[in-house]
């Protein structure tokens, strides 16, 4: 109630009442993904995960990169994932595991790892950054520096997605014919 | 109006730890696939929450974190296609995709 | 950004919605009457004046039924499922312009509901979401029928989201932008894209035909087959979520496709003849625009019926076969073909 309050007399602005929401959606989804126990379920939260970053992108005026999240990770790479998991029919994964020593020591690294690098982040001003360019985020943008400085780069990139998918159709053969 | 990197450097910390809790407390191969997903994914929110923020020709941002998120984005998608055709053939071999089985090299 | 835009987005999103979902019913009337015609037999014919009543009388008995939840089922995700299908397939219609401005009180007030500079990403982006209503189905029904027919349909309309993508991008090069409004307006100051364009007008309107799951390619849900597919356990309401998703996806589906290739709201010979000539301008020539509009989706709809009864449908490994081996090395020539035509300076 706070918080549509401060909304109302302009003190919080919205953007960072999205991003709140967004965030706080992002964690619970990532947390579904690691801690349930069908994977398809995990499978649904990741989307979810990656809806709430594509959503993020656009707050930071990123509208094409968060046209490319959605279509690639939401809308291929998770639906790849699930098709392997209903195609091999996994069930939800039996308890057991690790343990609960290496578990809670991971979990606690990670909190410390969070809190290491979160005062800082949290405690320092930076200076105001202005207005975004006109043009960031833009198509053109993006699509003049990735053809002209990083060229070398979308080439090699664009090698491995070709050595990718001949070498997952190759590994996913029944046999390998001689 | 947020106006630093901060906020989305520490959400992309948070998602970070928590893909790498997964992959290091998860038995099943896709999970720990899609932990590795939400790891990289953190990586390029990063990129982007930078680059948003960098001092660019008129006004603030620079395109070369998209570029390289795109990049990183690319390289992903293919890491994925490759991991799950191991884990199709791991499945073939073993009827289960438990990566505790997949011991046979440890001493 | 003030009240003005405000509302009248508001106002545009909203008869958009009702549009497109009071649409569904007459297309359903459509596809009823048309197949009769096409069959030699009569259709429904009984319920109001040449059987227009019968939509509504489904609609009702569609309310009235009893909505079951199998107990076997996952719920959540079995709830979700229609609804994910629905919103993704209104979501698409967002970025579609259907006419091209009306002027109020001197303000214009664009006739599309998003003009954002990646509209086309948008549009290819949501009618991805719509595969995952159709997995969910499938796995959440805890029915092996289900699941072969979600595995099976979700599998088809990623396939030819790749053949799609590719016409798509035939258009984006020769158009050089990725605003649809852009792209129309193109159109209107030169060619519309289907002449020189042609091989990629068929490859998108076949990919759309898969996409859609509609015949030829409605195996995950024709009757002979898997009994319903992934609606096998559904009913009532969440089934015609299910069905009405299906018929706004061919809704958006003419709609991209005469966005992209038959000029959008163009009139034909509009600047020789409507604005030169006759002289129209302003709010008359929108609303011709928007009928122009009309009616070339509404000729992609009927194509729509007509081909569902007319062809018959492909097995599932020639529906895979045609949009791999087929689809998508022809969409790249296509491409290649598009770029020859801007390195010649076709696009003025």
């Amino acid at each position: 109630m706070s918080l549509v309050a401060g909304v109302v007399l302009g003190a919080i602005s919205i953007q960072w009442v999205a991003f709140l929401v967004l965030a706080v959606v992002a964690i619970a989804a990532a947390l579904v993904v690691v801690l349930h126990r069908s994977p398809v379920v995990g499978a649904m939260g990741l989307v979810t995960n990656f809806l709430c970053i594509a959503g993020i992108y656009v707050l930071l005026n990123a509208y094409f990169f968060a046209a490319l999240q959605v279509i690639i990770y939401a809308g291929a790479v998770v639906v790849l994932i699930t098709f392997v998991i209903m195609l091999l029919n996994l069930q939800p994964e039996a308890k057991g595991g690790p343990g609960v020593v290496p578990v809670a020591l991971a979990a606690l690294l990670g909190l410390a790892l969070i809190a290491v690098v979160g005062r800082p982040l949290l405690e320092y001003a930076a200076p105001e950054a202005g207005p975004p360019a006109p043009d960031f985020g833009t198509v053109a943008q993006v699509g003049e520096a990735l053809f002209t400085v990083y060229f070398y780069p979308f080439l090699a990139v664009s090698l491995a997605l070709l050595s990718a998918m001949v070498g997952a159709v190759l590994l996913a053969k029944r046999r390998l014919e001689d | 109006m947020v106006g630093d990197p901060g906020p989305y450097l520490l959400l992309a910390a948070v998602l970070f730890v928590i893909g790498a809790f997964g992959v290091i407390s998860r038995r099943g191969a896709i999970t720990i696939l899609m932990s590795i997903e939400l790891m990289l994914n953190s990586a390029n929110l990063a990129l982007i929450a930078v680059s948003r923020f960098l001092p660019g020709d008129g006004g603030a941002g620079v395109p070369d974190g998209q570029v390289i998120g795109f990049l990183v984005l690319a390289i992903a998608a293919a890491e994925v296609a490759v991991g799950l055709a191991i884990v199709i053939a791991m499945f073939r071999l073993r009827e289960s995709v438990d990566v505790d089985l997949a011991r046979l090299l440890r001493w | 950004m003030d009240l003005f835009d405000v509302v009248a987005t508001i106002v545009k999103v909203a008869l958009v919605v009702g549009i497109l979902i009071s649409t569904v019913p007459v297309l359903t009337w459509v596809e009823r009457r048309g197949s009769a015609f096409i069959q030699l037999r009569l259709g429904p014919n009984r319920v109001g004046p040449l059987g227009l009543l019968q939509p509504l009388a489904d609609g009702i008995k569609f309310l009235f039924k009893e909505d079951v939840i199998p107990p076997h089922v996952y719920k959540l995700f079995y709830v979700a499922a229609p609804a994910v299908s629905f919103i993704a397939a209104v979501l698409a219609f967002a970025v579609i312009p259907f006419g091209s401005a009306f002027v109020v009180d001197g303000r214009t007030v664009p006739l599309v509901i998003l003009d954002v500079d990646v509209g086309v990403l948008f549009l290819l982006a949501a009618s991805g979401m719509g595969v995952f209503g159709i997995i969910l189905a499938g796995w959440s029904s805890n029915n092996k029928y289900s699941m072969l027919g979600g595995l099976r349909s979700s599998a088809q309309m990623i396939s030819y989201e790749l053949s799609l993508g590719l016409a798509i991008v035939s258009v984006l090069i020769y158009a050089g932008t990725l605003r649809p409004v852009e792209i129309v307006q193109q159109q209107i100051g030169g060619t519309w894209n289907v002449f020189p364009l042609f091989i990629g007008f068929l490859i998108l309107l076949v990919s759309a035909f898969a996409e859609t799951n509609r015949l030829p390619f409605d195996l995950p849900e024709a009757e002979t087959e898997l009994v319903a597919g992934y609606h096998t356990e559904y009913s009532s309401m969440k089934f015609s979520m299910f069905f009405m998703a299906e018929y706004i996806n061919m809704i958006t589906g003419s709609a991209l496709v005469t966005t992209l290739f038959l000029g959008g709201y163009a009139l034909p010979f509009q600047r020789l003849v409507f604005e030169g000539w006759l002289g129209l301008e302003g709010n008359l020539l929108a609303v011709l625009e928007l009928l122009s509009f009309t009616a070339k989706v509404g000729f992609f709809l009927w194509l729509f019926v007509w081909v569902r009864w007319t062809l018959p449908r492909f097995r599932f490994d020639q529906l895979m076969r045609l949009g791999w081996k087929v689809l998508i090395p022809l969409a790249l020539v296509h491409v290649v073909w598009a770029s020859l035509l801007v390195m010649w300076g076709v696009p003025a």
